[in-house]
């Protein structure tokens, strides 16, 4: 069963976002999400380390280092953008002033627990800003392949992995397809181009409940 | 009447090693820097040169500490991001860490800035509801507010502070460059001592409406080359 690669993932979730909004995008395909944002829609991309609205990566000989996201990838600047301490980021993103959070997963619960921090291999974990993004955020999208490499559902009735926040995350795009997490469980809403609702629920643990204006996704 | 002379305020120390004074074993000490920016790499160099061990070292990140592990001049560090998949290898950092000769402490991002922002702003401590229903509240008092589980965390200082700023004047006021800046600002508050190296001086002051710390907070400063190629993402590219 092949579904979207990490690109067109991006390019779905980017889909969500609407002008104006102040978005923070984690690690990993989150990252890649601001390569799908045009110039046109004027979307303020705030980095934990203390800038927003930079864009896309400048060529090689224009890199500053001191510019950079918050996987020290060299950035540009948008209009309108400013820089600002390790404090105030925060206050943002806890205080509740960004729109969006875009996040990876290890695991999502059926309930909207997050898990993205820390798996059981290792002693420890790498935490950064991730519970405090998903405390704040008005709106946490988690984007990231269904399945686990070895083919294990990472949609789970609960989390096994130490948990990152309760009940946050609202939309789970992945290369298979879109889910809501409402109240009553949840909701498929779109799959991939060439993928049935009974694939997505063969590689996902809770029930899922098909929309019904369930249709395949536009990219 | 006339035996007073003006003295006037000059924070500026010529050399790396007078930036160092004072810095003795078993001292903790927050260093600048979110990955490679923005960290005080000249200062940290001096440090390593200057023997100090058995630091408390609190940072973003294990990345820009990676010379300073190598040589077990650590004990414990205080970090939201230990582990790095670029640039120089964590192999030391995970070699000592499982042998229990360096202790970790993990906190949350805007935990670990907000508990720096309280130790250097008199707050003893906060309620956060970050990391309340995870690992993170374990042996924390817990109160609701809103409806919602806060943990309590303290307020976090130092002995020391290496920050990295763009410009200084001689009153210790700073000012920073791009996403360099992060958790320097806070870092200047939180510590008795604070100790900035700057890639210049400017000579007649900062301008006032400019000056994103106040010199109040800085206690040296040193101007020193910028450098480059610790930036993680060159050593990835192979830059250069």
């Amino acid at each position: 069963m092949i579904g979207l690669t990490r690109e067109l993932i991006a390019v779905r979730v980017a889909a969500e976002l609407r002008e104006g909004q102040y978005v923070n995008l984690g690690t990993g395909i989150p990252t890649l999400v601001a390569n799908f944002l045009g110039p046109e829609k004027d979307i303020m991309l705030q980095s934990e380390n203390g800038v927003i609205g930079f864009g896309p990566a400048p060529e090689q000989k224009d890199w500053d280092i001191d510019l950079v996201n918050a996987r020290a990838q060299p950035v540009t600047l948008r209009p309108g953008a400013c820089f600002f301490d390790q404090a105030e980021s925060f206050a943002m993103i806890r205080g509740g002033h960004l729109d969006v959070a875009v996040l990876g997963a290890y695991q999502v619960s059926k309930k909207g627990d997050l898990a993205n921090w820390k798996t059981p291999r290792f002693g420890f974990g790498t935490v950064g800003g991730a519970m405090d993004l998903a405390w704040g955020a008005k709106r946490i999208i988690v984007a990231m392949e269904h399945a686990a490499p070895n083919g294990q559902p990472k949609i789970l009735n609960d989390c096994t992995y130490p948990l990152t926040a309760r009940a946050v995350v609202d939309t789970i795009i992945t290369d298979l397809a879109v889910i809501e997490v409402t109240r009553d469980g949840l909701l498929l809403k779109e799959v991939a181009p060439g993928i049935t609702p009974e694939q997505v629920q063969e590689v996902t643990e809770p029930i899922l409940i098909s929309s019904p204006d369930l249709r395949e996704m536009a990219l | 009447m006339g035996e007073a002379e003006a003295r006037l305020v000059n924070k500026t120390v010529s050399t790396l090693s007078e930036a160092m004074a004072e810095i003795e074993d078993g001292a903790a000490i927050m260093f600048g820097g979110f990955g490679g920016a923005g960290a005080p790499h000249n200062l940290n160099d001096a440090l390593l040169e200057r023997g100090t061990k058995n630091i408390v070292a609190i940072a973003n990140s294990v990345y820009p500490l990676i010379p300073l592990i190598e040589q077990r001049r650590i004990r414990k560090i205080i970090c939201s991001f230990p582990v790095h998949s670029f640039g120089r290898g964590m192999e030391p950092f995970k070699e000592q860490f499982d042998a229990g000769s360096l202790e970790l402490e993990l906190v949350p991002q805007g935990t670990l800035a907000e508990r720096m922002r309280a130790g250097g702003a008199g707050i003893p401590a906060f309620y956060t509801p970050v990391g309340a229903g995870t690992e993170f509240e374990a042996g924390k008092q817990k109160m609701a507010f809103d409806g919602h589980e806060c943990i309590l965390e303290l307020g976090l200082k130092a002995d020391f502070a290496l920050i990295k700023a763009h410009a200084a004047d001689r009153f210790g006021n700073l000012v920073y460059h791009a996403t360099a800046r992060n958790f320097n600002p806070v870092m200047a508050m939180a510590a008795r001592v604070t100790v900035a190296e700057v890639d210049e001086i400017v000579e007649d002051g900062l301008d006032p409406e400019h000056v994103v710390t106040p010199g109040i907070f800085v206690h040296r400063v040193v101007r020193v080359p910028k450098r480059v190629e610790w930036h993680p993402i060159l050593k990835v590219e192979g830059f250069q």
